[in-house]
């Protein structure tokens, strides 16, 4: 377990106290956060406690629970080499608060999201789609999108 | 020449801007890779990347195959450094299910990863410098690849794309001979690369071409995830060889070239030095394996038997059919496992159900985000420096589309 | 009789043939592919123009950046569905004779992408003259793919979109 930070998640509790949920994983700190906290503690990871980088966006869809989807931020500490995970959860037609102005490199990512999710970032900068053609119809990785799509042969 | 990117002579109207399309077919962009370009006369207002040409559907896929099976198409993200992307993703499995590889296989897997970090720079500089106009190197350094692909060939059995390494272990012992040939090779090469040196150490043509073009600060790169060696080149020494070692990296020793001018020119010498560093590491890997021993993981309900057990042992020859068959299943999980590639860092994000086929295969692939700061790079610039803003990031188009 | 020394030494100088076969020996001598290398079999296609398979050494010598220059079109790696139209496009601005090699499996078939972003074989949208498989096909195996080509010019056997054109003309 990535513990490079260890006091991380109870400055996060003292700071957002009822906001998280700690999550059992094997591989670095993971937090559980309401869709209406999500912006207030990324800033919070991002300006006191210094997670500069946020390496990846994505989203996994747990079909039959609701909600549906689970956007999870893998955001990283450069200089004491630290990792932390935050998943929240996002229904079928809702939409998460972007985190593209905090960190940049969040666009593609959230675009790629859109794209073969269907989630809407609000404050995105630009967001359309990015892997497929414009005039696509559906998100191919949805759990109900079949794997050849549309194509006949 | 230093690109003047505070004057312009000309005006940015946006009624005398011209929208120029360079791709998806061109022979500079190192792929299928398309650039909106936004001109002003022959300097770049705007220089926006359009991806998705190359978008072949992997994590879709691999929802549908088994653990192993996934192993063959993580070879296809990145291409160039096929065993990079085998090693983020049998590392992240195993630590899933929480195995554990016998030192010889790990010290076999360093060996391959250095070898393709090599092979994946050779063809850079090659190509990067031909884009710069100097044609011959790019011959010169693939020629160097070949002799790197005959030792994988000689391992794996297939140049390109290997999946040499599986869950557990890698896939077959080394061959009779392999040692020497890769001593013959660390003997060899660094003649070679010092004979490649004159040609672009020094050359005023090239420096001009690189020094202060396609420069971004620390700051901009760590808000745009970069990672790798454009990262290293703004001065931080990130590196996860060093910085969270996997497979045994903690027992070699090698440096991690850092250079703090933060333009082509840096990240030119950043992966040339690197080159040095991986060969070091091949070097002591080839001294550390021994010719015989384990090369994969004993426990059965995931490493294949070997051929001569399966003959003659009847639960061997269960195990071999089961695995073949349906694959083994992994508790319900999730993990990230990132490693050190030649684009910086490639990951893994697997989410289990407990079944025998991944529920969600994320793969963090550096180029992606490495390519975001394109338009960064290019603005106020000319249009010649796009190509080598293009080169110096060194993507890779299968990683950008996934 | 015979013919006189002079003839002889004047025989030796001469080549009798028709224009045809000229054309056809001039053709496959000078195949010059564009540059369509998309995915892993582009590096391949790399390779054997280096000095180790050397494909120069069968008249493929350049490697034309713009599809008015080129004969010969080697679609190396997978077709996605964005690509598909550009590369009908590539195609249609080749000048006549034009060829195609379908280098690899994913462009013959959609090799081990049996998904919705990757097209099931190139032939789909362009007539195919030769397919070379692998994943990815040797750089031996791309040459023999190439000098098989360079048979086919020489026997005459016209270029599949003519002979396409052809059936789809007769009733």
């Amino acid at each position: 377990m990535n513990q490079n930070d260890p006091e991380i998640v109870e400055r996060l509790q003292s700071q957002f106290p009822d906001a998280l949920q700690s999550v059992a994983a094997i591989d670095q700190p993971t937090l559980q956060v309401g869709l209406p906290d999500l912006l207030r503690v990324m800033t919070f990871l991002r300006d006191e406690q210094k997670y500069k980088m946020c390496l990846d966006v994505l989203v996994v869809d747990y079909l039959p629970t609701h909600p549906r989807f689970e956007v999870v931020y893998h955001l990283y500490e450069p200089w004491k080499h630290a990792r932390i995970r935050i998943k929240t959860r996002v229904a079928i037609n809702q939409s998460v608060p972007s985190v593209t102005p905090l960190w940049p490199g969040a666009n593609w990512p959230e675009r790629e999201a859109y794209d073969l999710f269907g989630i809407v970032f609000e404050g995105h900068p630009d967001l359309r789609r990015i892997y497929l053609p414009d005039d696509w119809d559906g998100h191919p990785l949805r759990k109900d999108y079949p794997m050849t799509g549309t194509r006949i042969d | 020449m230093a690109a003047d990117k505070l004057e312009s002579t000309q005006t940015a109207d946006p009624s005398q801007t011209m929208i120029i399309n360079m791709g998806p077919q061109h022979p500079s962009t190192h792929g299928v890779l398309r650039v909106r370009l936004e001109l002003d006369g022959e300097r770049v207002v705007n220089a926006e990347p359009v991806i998705g040409y190359l978008h072949t559907g992997f994590e879709k896929t691999a929802e549908n195959l088994t653990y192993q099976q996934c192993n063959t198409i993580t070879d296809r993200l990145d291409y160039l450094a096929p065993m990079t992307n085998n090693l983020a993703y049998v590392l992240a499995v195993e630590k899933l299910l929480n195995l554990e590889v016998p030192k010889r296989a790990q010290y076999i897997r360093v060996l391959f990863a250095e070898l393709t970090r090599v092979a994946s720079h050779l063809v850079w500089l090659g190509t990067h410098v031909m884009d710069l106009g100097a044609m011959s190197l790019f011959f010169y350094t693939m020629r160097e690849r070949e002799v790197i692909l005959d030792l994988i060939e000689d391992a794996a059995g297939v140049r390109m794309n290997p999946s040499y390494f599986r869950i557990g272990g890698i896939a077959y012992d080394l061959p009779e001979g392999f040692h020497e040939k890769v001593h013959a090779f660390v003997k060899d090469f660094p003649r070679w690369m010092k004979s490649y040196r004159h040609l672009f150490e020094g050359n005023p043509l090239i420096n001009e071409r690189l020094e202060g073009i396609a420069t971004i600060t620390q700051e901009q790169a760590l808000g745009l995830s970069v990672t790798g060696p454009n990262l290293r080149a703004t001065g931080l020494p990130l590196d996860l060889r060093k910085d969270e070692p996997y497979s045994s990296y903690d027992e070699f020793d090698f440096n991690v070239p850092v250079r703090s001018g933060a333009d082509a020119y840096a990240r030119f010498w950043v992966r040339v030095d690197e080159i040095y560093e991986a060969m070091k590491i091949i070097e002591q890997a080839i001294d550390k394996i021994t010719p015989t021993g384990p090369y994969t993981s004993s426990n059965r309900k995931v490493s294949l038997p070997p051929r001569e057990e399966i003959y003659g042992n009847m639960e061997a020859l269960i195990h071999q059919f089961k695995l073949v068959t349906q694959g083994f299943v992994v508790p319900a999980g999730e993990v990230y496992q990132a490693v050190e590639g030649p684009r910086g860092e490639m990951g893994f994000y697997i989410v289990s159900d407990g079944g025998t086929k991944p529920y969600r295969w994320r793969a963090r692939t550096p180029s992606f985000y490495n390519l975001q700061t394109m338009p960064l790079m290019c603005k106020g610039g000319l249009v010649a420096d796009v190509i080598t803003a293009i080169g110096s990031i060194d993507i890779m188009l299968g990683d950008v589309d996934k | 009789m015979g013919l006189n020394p002079a003839q002889k030494e004047a025989e030796k100088s001469l080549l009798l043939t028709t224009v045809e076969k000229m054309g056809r020996w001039a053709q496959k001598s000078s195949v010059w592919p564009a540059t369509f290398g998309l995915a892993c079999c582009a590096i391949e296609m790399m390779s054997v123009t280096n000095s180790r398979y050397d494909l120069a050494r069968f008249g493929a010598e350049v490697f034309r950046a713009s599809p008015r220059q080129a004969d010969l079109m080697i679609v190396a790696g997978r077709v996605s569905q964005k690509m598909a139209p550009v590369l009908r496009t590539i195609w249609e601005q080749m000048p006549e004779p034009k060829w195609v090699i379908s280098m690899g499996a994913c462009a013959s078939s959609g090799g081990v992408f049996d998904n919705y972003a990757i097209i099931q074989g190139v032939d789909h949208v362009v007539p195919v003259d030769i397919y070379v498989p692998g994943c990815p096909p040797n750089p031996e195996a791309l040459m023999f793919g190439i000098l098989k080509l360079q048979e086919q010019i020489m026997k005459g056997i016209p270029p599949k979109y003519q002979r396409l054109a052809m059936e789809a003309q007769t009733p």
